[in-house]
């Protein structure tokens, strides 16, 4: 897929301007967060369980190399096949060779963000396999050629009015009488279309939400039943992830189950939880014949032991993205790719370069809700100033925005000019503002002024009035 | 792919400024896994007495919208099958898991009944299958496949049916996974374990929950009292 988050500021402005998507926007900031906050009072042990899904994930990643050969050994004792992917060219090539060496022709896919990641739908079908999304917000943006807003709802960006037209251009064998005024409505016509190529499908791709190194499982967590229809009926199937997917036991993944559905969609636990080990057994009656692991790579081991590394901590719960003002406000596909929101931010750059996506990182009001609320502590605002400083270092900025920051650097390593200048620019704009007691226009700053007024200063600044009270001996 | 795989691993160690780990690390870490210790359980479901844990499973899984008819033997789960089809206006016709567990059950009583042992086809509206654990925490049913629990029979019909003896409902699911690793001990897992928590649901649009996205409309738990001696029998 072809990232545009190096246009971000134009297509934040899209998002703002599209009362669709404002609407869907306004509908999610209504929705998850009150219902993530309504699971966590439920669950009194939910900060602590926040520290140990931390540590759980801290210590996988600190031995990485160790789990992911156990997963690997356990994953082939039984009757797994494991394919490492530097890159998503090899992750690609790994599966069309197992789609190959099966003739497939339909492939039916369950949520994967690592397929998302590679582009794989796109390069199935230049290589004659028919990928079918089967997850409803994954069928809906596949409809309509579009990448997911949002890492667990992705058509989250449309209201069921554009739904309905979707699926009435699409569905055209379907009697166009037909009425999809309801959300039911359009649930049982993808249901409807969809059962066929569940079972007509050859290969099934899913994600893994977590990968159990004792036992060499993957574990997808799904609402909708469709990841399970797609790994149980084709004779083939694949788990599509990515390394730092590991956890050492099931107790470590019971604990990240714990943390997961509560954080995402405030449910309790999801209505499927499923625990996959090798292919069919003898004697089975159904299951897939192959079972394949794509383990993706694609720089993850590079951030290991560095400033990033805690973001291989993440989850992909979507509790950022869900509390963030920015995300609200623009929605996911003003981040011009795969990941959007608070993880989107610090991820995106890790994996196309801060060259590309440098915008995502300055994307932030610093709230720090999204570390706030993050399952496993992820210091999020941390690292996108990490970005920032990256960016800066690496002289990506325009020329003016680094000269102001040299500016600026070089008044703030002056406290006693700096202050003086502060109670002189305070006193001037005082005056100056006096009449109105704000300002309409700023130069220099017409950006920030362009949707708002300045209020003009009045007094003193907090500084001098601090160092006055603190003399006279009357504050603490 | 070994090249692949060689780099990414020596990538990891390289990142992680050392070599491979020493042998006594790893057996260390391997004690870890086998040892396999419970992190921190929520104390609603830790401690509690057979009743209350039962009380706690229905709960939480009526909350999701499961339904659940508790009956006192084997013997009243035709009656209570063919009352559930009736009031849901569905066709007086089951796919049964060809498991012996279910042996105990009295088909010839309700011989109106249509009923088919093997996994699940198209068409199939209802299914009914045993389960391997329920656990209370969330109210969720675990199932595992096998030659006499295909898994087909859990996702494709409309309607699934589970028949759920007292003494399965454990607490958490460390507990079900603990019965599993004994049930298992010496031979693999089962290709899949199903946690199933509620019917299947989207909220994709407009996050308006709607029941039966993909997997099935309807989940009917049948809560048999197994205990031998009812009522009497605290804890297990």
């Amino acid at each position: 897929m072809l990232a545009t988050s190096r246009t971000f500021e134009a297509n934040a402005r899209a998002g703002l301007a599209n009362d669709n998507l404002q609407r869907a926007l306004a509908l999610m900031r209504s929705g998850f967060p009150e219902r993530r906050r309504l699971a966590v009072e439920r669950l009194p042990e939910f900060e602590a369980l926040r520290e140990i899904g931390k540590s759980i994930k801290d210590h996988t990643l600190e031995h990485l190399d160790f789990y992911l050969e156990l997963f690997e050994e356990n994953a082939l004792a039984s009757g797994g096949r494991v394919h490492w992917a530097r890159t998503p060219d090899e992750a690609r090539a790994a599966v069309l060779e197992i789609c190959r060496s099966v003739d497939a022709r339909i492939v039916t896919k369950g949520k994967s963000m690592i397929a998302e990641e590679v582009g794989l739908n796109e390069f199935l079908e230049k290589n004659g396999i028919t990928p079918v999304e089967t997850d409803l917000g994954e069928y809906i943006i596949q409809l309509r050629h579009e990448p997911p807003s949002h890492l667990i709802a992705p058509a989250i960006h449309l209201m069921k009015e554009q739904v309905a037209d979707t699926f009435r251009a699409e569905h055209r064998t379907l009697d166009p009488g037909r009425s999809l005024a309801e959300a039911r409505q359009l649930c049982d016509e993808a249901r409807a279309v969809l059962r066929p190529q569940f079972l007509a499908a050859d290969v099934g791709i899913t994600g893994a939400n977590f990968l159990v190194a004792e036992t060499g499982s993957s574990i997808i967590v799904t609402n909708e039943g469709n990841g399970d229809l797609t790994q149980t009926l084709p004779r083939v199937h694949i788990v599509m992830t990515s390394l730092e997917k590991l956890v050492p036991t099931f107790e470590d993944a019971a604990t990240m189950l714990r943390l997961l559905a509560r954080s995402a969609t405030g449910q309790e636990f999801s209505a499927y939880t499923t625990v996959s080990t090798g292919p069919r057994r003898p004697g089975d009656l159904d299951g897939p014949e192959q079972y394949h692991v794509v383990l993706l790579d694609n720089g993850r081991s590079r951030l290991l032991g560095g400033e990033f590394q805690d973001m291989l901590r993440c989850i992909r719960c979507s509790a950022c993205m869900n509390h963030c003002p920015v995300y609200a406000a623009v929605g996911g596909h003003a981040y011009g790719w795969v990941y959007s929101g608070p993880m989107g931010a610090v991820l995106t750059p890790s994996l196309l370069g801060v060259a590309e996506a440098g915008h995502l990182p300055n994307a932030s009001t610093f709230c720090g809700r999204c570390e706030e609320v993050c399952p496993v502590k992820i210091p999020l605002p941390k690292m996108m100033r990490h970005w920032r400083e990256r960016e800066f270092t690496e002289k990506l900025n325009p020329p003016v925005y680094r000269a102001g920051l040299f500016l600026w650097a070089w008044v703030a390593r002056r406290p006693a000019f700096y202050h003086a200048l502060v109670e002189l620019a305070g006193r001037a704009l005082g005056w100056l503002g006096r009449g109105r007691g704000r300002f309409r226009m700023l130069p220099l700053a017409s950006g920030w002024t362009a949707v708002r007024d300045m209020p003009a200063p009045e007094g003193r600044s907090f500084h001098s009035l601090w160092a006055e009270r603190q003399k006279g001996g009357a504050g603490k | 792919m070994t090249a692949a795989r060689e780099q990414i691993l020596s990538g990891i160690r390289s990142s992680l400024k050392r070599g491979r780990l020493d042998p006594g690390r790893e057996a260390e870490l391997r004690a870890r896994v086998t040892a396999h210790g419970r992190n921190l359980i929520p104390a609603r479901a830790s401690a509690l007495d057979h009743r209350a844990r039962i009380d706690l499973f229905v709960a939480m899984a009526e909350e999701v919208q499961a339904t659940v008819a508790p009956v006192n033997s084997f013997a009243a789960v035709p009656e209570t099958v063919a009352c559930y089809l009736a009031e849901e206006n569905l066709p007086a016709e089951l796919v049964l898991a060809p498991d012996p567990s279910l042996d105990d059950i009295p088909w010839d009583a309700r011989p109106l009944l249509r009923i088919r042992r093997g996994r699940a086809e198209t068409g199939d509206a209802v299914s009914l299958t045993p389960c391997f654990a329920a656990i209370a925490e969330t109210g969720t049913v675990m199932l595992i496949s096998a030659a006499d629990t295909p898994t087909t029979l859990n996702f494709l019909p409309d309607t699934h049916i589970v028949v759920v003896r007292q003494n399965q409902v454990v607490a958490t699911y460390e507990d079900g996974w603990d019965r599993l690793r004994v049930a298992c001990a010496g031979h693999r897992l089962p290709r899949a374990i199903n946690f199933i928590t509620g019917p299947s649901r989207t909220g994709d649009i407009e996050q308006r929950i709607e029941l039966g996205a993909h997997g099935p409309r309807r989940l009917h738990v049948i809560l048999v009292d197994d205990r031998e001696e009812k009522g009497e029998h605290e804890g297990q």
